[in-house]
């Protein structure tokens, strides 16, 4: 069996709020592995620290506690958690994606455009990623007429197929999902449930939270229950 | 990627100084006037590194000593103490023990700079071609036909209309105005570019595609850019990392969406948490 791409150990994470005085724990004690070209998913409650763990291992969230170990193309590991700035960026750029709930784009940019822009800065030529997007549109069932159009004017849905196009576009080692069908119609959740299943083809190695139990049946390898972080007690050194 | 600039310790004093006048100002205390002489800390301690083709974000509210970061760094004032390397391709140089003639040649050629106002990095009294020319006869350009057809290159490349190339730059708007201003400082195509609030004081449309411009330039030239900001939403669109000041002081560094989505600092929590 192929090593895992991905070795979540003890992972933790919680906020420190200044201002309120208050520690709020978000996850704690979560390991898990991510083999490649295999899905694992997170379920559980809301507000459990599903979303906690994948901005963690994307270090969109500091980490607190735990390790998390990545298998590099080269083969080699380290910890997300220590790595530098510049070694995430890099990483984010040819081999970790994200799709998260919302789109951050400039406004007024095409689609297109914004679907390529990760194979763009990879430096693959425009033509060519020009034409991988529209595939990928193209599979995602967003009607062409919209293409050179924001997706600032989009229906939730909509952003949603953009949203996933662009996270898919650069095929990257590892995906990171963040409910990534939960605004889609069945049939177009089909569509991507098809790109997923290529995508681990290809061997992607991905971790998921999905809305509908159905889509955990489908598509997951492995699933990880989280349990709830127990609350702390008034901390002395909040404060501070 | 390579290293374009390393920053190390950067500070800048008004005043005379005393032995507390670091201890006695920051964050910590609330403060960037030292109470016993009266110094104003600009900024202490700013230290940081910046790659090739990267964008880096200082944010702060105003008077937390963003812009004396970069005019420190493009030679617009001398800063009391600090040093600052910028590597132009393998060759290092060591910015505040230069020449003024060889700090006048980098600040001309290797290094380009955006004003918040337009003034300061236009000349109104010429047309904005001759603007452009001006900073290319500062160069190796010295052919009138050349310089002419690289003027109007630039300025079509930032949407300005061609028919304008001979009108003075106070006769334009503020959007119009900030793009000359851009074309101006790309001319000699500058592997680094500073920009100064660009944006603040725009109507939201021209915002938008000024920003949009200058990710455009930098996916086309790989121009590494320091970019300063009270706008967190310019900060989550143009940045890959930034530094967030507080009286003079850096009080956090970090990737842009760890700052915005995680904030480790009380005050980066409630900037945060106050953005419209």
């Amino acid at each position: 069996m192929a090593p895992p791409i991905l070795e979540v150990q003890g992972f933790g994470k919680q906020f420190c709020l200044h201002e309120q005085g208050k520690v709020i724990p978000s996850a704690q004690g979560v390991s898990f592995k991510v083999l490649p070209g295999q899905l694992t998913a997170l379920i559980g409650a809301t507000g459990i620290g599903k979303s906690s763990v994948l901005k963690g291992i994307y270090r969109t969230y500091l980490p607190f506690a735990g390790r998390v170990v990545y298998r590099s193309a080269d083969g080699s590991m380290e910890d997300l958690q220590v790595a530098s700035e510049h070694r995430i960026l890099e990483l984010r750029r040819g081999e970790i994606s994200f799709v998260t709930q919302f789109l951050h784009c400039l406004p007024r940019k095409a689609t297109l455009d914004v679907v390529s822009q990760p194979l763009l800065a990879q430096g693959l030529l425009g033509a060519e990623a020009q034409g991988r997007a529209e595939e990928l549109l193209r599979a995602m069932k967003l009607p062409e007429r919209l293409w050179s159009v924001s997706p600032a004017t989009f229906s939730g849905g909509e952003r949603q197929r953009v949203n996933l196009a662009r996270g898919f576009i650069s095929r990257p080692r590892l995906l990171l999902l963040d409910e990534p069908t939960a605004s889609l119609d069945s049939d177009t959740a089909e569509c991507v449930i098809r790109l997923i299943h290529g995508l681990k083809a290809a061997g992607t190695g991905m971790l998921a939270i999905f809305h509908q139990t159905d889509m955990t049946q489908r598509l997951a390898d492995q699933v990880l229950e989280l349990t709830p972080p127990v609350p702390l007690p008034e901390p002395a050194g909040a404060a501070a | 990627m390579n290293k374009i600039l390393e920053v190390r310790d950067l500070s800048k004093l008004y005043g005379p100084g005393c032995p507390q006048c670091l201890e006695l100002t920051g964050p910590q205390a609330d403060t960037n006037l030292c109470p016993s002489c009266g110094t104003v800390v600009a900024m202490h301690g700013v230290s940081f590194d910046l790659h090739e083709g990267e964008i880096l974000g200082v944010m702060g509210e105003s008077g937390s000593g963003k812009s004396t970061v970069v005019k420190s760094l493009c030679f617009d004032l001398a800063p009391s103490s600090g040093s600052a390397v910028f590597y132009d391709g393998a060759e290092p140089f060591d910015l505040f023990s230069l020449n003024a003639a060889k700090q006048r040649w980098l600040r001309n050629h290797r290094f380009g700079t955006v004003y918040q106002d337009p003034r300061q990095g236009l000349n109104f009294n010429i047309t904005a071609g001759g603007n452009i020319a001006e900073r290319l006869l500062m160069s190796d350009v010295a052919d009138y036909g050349a310089i002419r057809m690289r003027a109007k290159e630039l300025l079509a490349r930032m949407e300005v209309l061609l028919s304008r190339v001979d009108d003075l730059p106070r006769n334009f708007s503020g959007g119009m105005r900030q793009r000359v201003q851009i074309a101006k400082a790309l001319a000699t195509r500058p592997p680094l570019l500073f920009l100064d609030e660009v944006t603040s004081g725009l109507d939201l449309s021209v915002q938008a595609r000024i920003l949009d411009l200058i990710l455009e330039i930098q996916q086309e030239l790989k121009t590494a850019m320091v970019v300063i900001t009270h706008d967190l939403g310019v900060i989550r669109l143009l940045t890959d990392r930034a530094l967030v000041m507080k009286y003079g002081r850096i009080i956090e560094s970090g990737l842009t969406d760890q700052i915005l989505e995680d904030p480790q600092h009380a005050f980066t929590q409630r900037l945060v948490a106050s953005a419209l």
